[in-house]
């Protein structure tokens, strides 16, 4: 008899992908500045640590609420007790604010229509639960976060296929894209039930724009089917264009009469990312539809916030002057972070894709690819791993369907690090393209044909001319 | 639109379980603002023993504020979000594990997962050793809650093992047998027995005799054995509690194959009273489902916050041996009030050692041997008699008549009302009965 399930000794929770696997190299030989200055610089994980100072000095402003008091009387047993999946009213009320304010309060959300849930990892599951069935499809666009793999087909069954998107358009989503999707799902006799797009995008870092999101919406109005827009970063938008929710869009006159469109728009949002709390475990669906919330809130059953934890952050949330402040300063340090970054990347030749958000840069590393292929992308992500020290994320984890991207995250570490990384990067690029041009040289005058192509291939998105070919591979924007 | 999981009714909550809660909510007992209305005793919380939690939490009141010896622990809380646990915690919760067992057995924190509740530890085990249309055996009657959390979206299948009050709902060869073939005939792979003990909702531990059953069952077809310990620390009275671990062990098979096919579940949400705190787990010694069984706790980890506030609590050990013994006599109290009471109004409980609950035959006031008049005999309590109490068939009980009825939910002068309402009852039906010219048999 076979023991285990099959979800059990499988490989479907995509943790053999090497998002996983540099994380796991990272900690064996940890970055330190004291104890191990020489370790593995961790750019592969999506935290925000750049604002703890003021949630810290919140805390210290406001001890009650971590100690179980409110209004001087203790309600530990009140919390104690409390595991009513309908969540803690203060808190939920408190979220949807702190969630209209992200959004420059030109949407508002009803606390009756949100659904907390351990992480947004367990709302995108749940999500999957309730509106497909096993082996039925969800279009996603490439690249996206690794973790999709894990959270919307393991456990569900549900199939995930590509919309691919490339960098000839800024990786934006395309009708024919879109339509392409849903042909090849088709084609593998899979029945659609909707997509579901981050935005702001990880690992690209950039809102979808207005054209994409209307785009968006027509598509799945037509087609009848759901669209799950995971607002994660929403509150990481630091620079223009301006952040704008699908909802914003649901709610124009065209639209704004359509309840059966209404019900199939769903949104994803959790704290991990704008309050830099993974650690606490909340996230939340909201939906307009009756019965998705329904469905959503007994399935949150099986991963409850911590009451504990609601109503820390419900005191937290529902005080407005630090929310303000806390949003505000939160995007100009990690604008700042990204300049940096991006600055860094420059003066090593290297480009990222232009960004407004997120907590990483999707960076072009296509110019250091021994070959346009993705054994030359993972050749790349091993040197940069083991020889230079960072655990950056290859685009072939992300689903990209181009060669030679890289997420690099920017948020997780000390501004000290960053430089450090940054050092790193510029003492690799500069020996690689040293021994690349020495490289290249050869295959010229070996093969003209293949390095014709090559060139080519270079100027497909450079634009310049064959005589500047050495200065391309120094100096690439 | 939606998938079938949403829109059927799959969940299990259409049962009288939940919709007595739901009549509950809408008329909750108060003893100044509703006196007259409904009190619960379906809801099996421990609220006898946060007095001893809180007192100690006012003594050491740097645990909740994210400090440890001065120095803030915020930031590496607020970003520890690794499936394998705050180790300080796993530690302390294997102690107590331990403890309760009168260290007769060993915990190994590595072998624990954590989840968010019991709740998510049982779905997670179903998703790991079952697959859908797949069946595990559980011993009625049973907490209503495995209707959802092992159904409803693993997919398994649960087959009853019936036992009846002949012999104090025992589990016997023959009853395991005979849900076997069952199970055989529906066509359904049974992949394991699933036992709560101390069961829900008997409030009784298991024997050796019936636990050596299960083992040399699981044995014979090569099955699964999970053993619900999440009552394990409610045991106030003999006999001591016999872990499935302990048996296993007292039985020499540590090193056989059946060790790696016995799992226990635990939680915090009984004993300790936290139900709010979502903190349950699996421990198993098979290597392959500890590592599905971690990752799938991605989808309900514990907050960090919650894990750093019980590791320093229960890294208290006086404390901890303190509050397991004072609770379990505050339990031992309160199940003996009930039991008396219930008594005088000619209602006797099944003999019970453990558990927030007790196992009341209210045969004798149905007015036929009927599921039927077992719904009857729940409604006029539920809304006459304004207690809300779980019929047997909610649990799946094969007899009608029995009701679970929870004891340490409330204050005591909750309870005592709830006895003279009961007994007021009863004796209304014995005063009917009587003009009607039949005799109650008590």
């Amino acid at each position: 008899m076979k023991l285990l399930s099959r979800k059990a000794t499988c490989n479907s929770h995509g943790q053999d992908s090497s998002y996983f696997l540099g994380w796991q190299e990272y900690e064996k030989n940890p970055y330190d500045v004291v104890q191990n200055p020489s370790g593995i610089i961790q750019m592969g994980l999506a935290e925000n640590q750049l604002s703890f100072d003021l949630l810290e000095s919140w805390l210290a402003n406001n001890p009650d609420p971590a100690i179980f008091k409110r209004d001087g009387q203790s309600i530990f047993r009140e919390l104690a007790l409390f595991q009513d999946y309908h969540g803690l009213p203060a808190f939920k009320n408190a979220l949807v604010e702190f969630m209209a304010e992200i959004r420059g309060n030109r949407v508002s959300f009803d606390p009756k229509k949100l659904v907390l849930t351990a992480g947004a990892t367990s709302a995108n599951e749940t999500l999957m639960f309730c509106l497909a069935e096993p082996g039925e499809a969800f279009l996603l666009p490439t690249p996206y976060y690794p973790g999709f793999d894990r959270d919307l087909k393991w456990r569900t069954g549900v199939e995930i296929v590509p919309i691919h998107c490339s960098s000839t358009n800024s990786f934006r989503v395309t009708e024919s894209a879109l339509e392409e999707a849903y042909e090849a799902a088709k084609k593998r006799n899979l029945k659609v039930k909707g997509v579901l797009v981050t935005n702001p995008s990880n690992p690209l870092g950039t809102t979808l724009s207005l054209d994409e999101l209307n785009l968006l919406v027509s598509f799945i109005s037509l087609k009848n089917i759901h669209l799950i827009s995971d607002e994660i970063y929403s509150g990481t938008v630091f620079s223009s264009p301006e952040f704008v929710s699908v909802m914003e869009i649901l709610n124009k006159k065209k639209y704004s009469a359509d309840v059966e469109l209404w019900n199939r728009v769903h949104i994803v949002y959790s704290l991990s990312k704008d309050l830099g709390l993974p650690g606490f475990r909340v996230g939340a669906i909201y939906s307009n539809d009756e019965m998705v919330v329904s469905a959503a809130t007994k399935m949150s059953s099986f991963g409850l916030v911590s009451s504990q934890t609601q109503y820390l952050l419900s005191a937290m949330l529902s005080d407005k002057k630090f929310t303000r402040n806390y949003i505000s300063e939160n995007q100009k340090r990690l604008k700042q972070r990204q300049e940096k970054l991006i600055s860094g990347f420059r003066s090593a030749g290297i480009s990222c894709l232009e960004s407004n958000a997120g907590l990483f840069c999707w960076v072009d590393m296509r110019h250091l690819l021994s070959s346009n292929t993705f054994d030359a992308e993972m050749e790349l992500w091993k040197k940069i791993v083991y020889d230079v020290g960072l655990n950056i994320s290859p685009g072939s984890s992300c689903h990209c369907s181009e060669p030679g991207w890289f997420r690099v995250c920017f948020a997780n570490m000390s501004a000290e690090t960053l430089t450090l990384a940054i050092q790193r990067i510029k003492d690799f690029a500069e020996l690689t393209v040293a021994s690349s041009s020495r490289r290249s040289h050869q295959s010229m005058k070996n093969s003209r044909r293949r390095s014709l192509t090559k060139w080519v291939f270079r100027l497909s998105f450079d634009g310049r001319e064959p005589d500047e070919r050495i200065q391309l591979q120094i100096i690439s924007y | 639109m939606l998938s079938r999981k949403a829109t059927l009714n799959l969940h299990g909550q259409d049962n009288s379980y939940f919709l007595g809660w739901e009549e509950y909510e809408k008329n909750p007992y108060d003893d100044h603002h509703n006196p007259t209305g409904i009190i619960q005793m379906g809801l099996a919380e421990n609220q006898l023993s946060f007095d001893i939690i809180e007192s100690w939490l006012a003594t050491n009141p740097h645990t909740t504020g994210f400090h440890r010896n001065g120095n803030s622990l915020f930031k590496e809380l607020a970003l520890f979000q690794d499936y394998r646990g705050l180790p300080a915690f796993k530690s302390e919760l294997a102690d107590l594990m331990a403890e309760i067992r009168e260290n007769k057995v060993v915990f190994d924190p590595g072998r624990l997962v954590l989840t968010a509740g019991s709740t998510s530890a049982n779905e997670i085990l179903m998703f790991c050793l079952a697959e859908p249309g797949e069946a595990f055996l559980l011993p009625t009657p049973y907490y209503p809650g495995f209707d959802r959390d092992l159904k409803w979206r693993p997919g398994v299948e649960i087959v009853p093992i019936h036992c009846s009050s002949s012999n104090e709902f025992r589990i016997t060869k023959s009853a395991l047998e005979e849900a076997y073939r069952h199970a055989e005939s529906r066509n359904l792979s049974v992949k394991g027995v699933l036992v709560t003990n101390p069961s829900n909702p008997l409030g009784t531990s298991l024997s050796r005799g019936e636990l050596n059953h299960l083992i040399s069952f699981a044995i014979a077809k090569e099955i699964h054995l999970v053993s619900d310990e999440i009552y394990s620390g409610t045991v106030f009275d003999s006999p001591r509690f016999i872990s499935l671990t302990q048996a296993v062990i007292d039985r020499n098979l540590k090193d056989t194959d059946l060790w790696g096919r016995i799992h226990i579940i635990y939680s915090l949400s009984k004993d300790l009273g936290l139900p709010g705190f979502r903190v349950g787990t699996i421990y198993s010694n098979n290597e392959t489902l500890l590592a599905a069984a971690t990752k799938m706790s991605s989808f309900g980890l514990v907050s960090s916050q919650t894990q750093h506030l019980l590791s320093c609590i229960l890294a208290d050990k006086k404390f901890r041996r303190s509050y397991i013994n004072i609770n379990k006599k505050r339990i031992k109290r309160r199940k003996e009030i009930l039991v008396a009471g219930l008594l005088s109004a000619g209602i006797r409980c099944l003999k019970s050692n453990a558990g927030l609950f007790c196992w009341a035959d209210m045969r004798h006031l149905l007015s036929a041997n009927t599921l039927e008049a077992e719904m009857e005999l729940w409604k006029k309590i539920l809304y006459q008699v304004g207690l809300n109490i779980s019929p047997g068939s909610s649990c799946h009980c094969t007899e009608p008549g029995w009701f679970r009825i929870c004891f340490a939910n409330m204050p005591e002068e909750a309870i005592s009302l709830s006895l003279k309402r009961i007994k007021a009852f009863v004796d209304g039906i014995r005063t009917s009965h009587r003009r009607l010219g039949q005799s109650l048999v008590l």
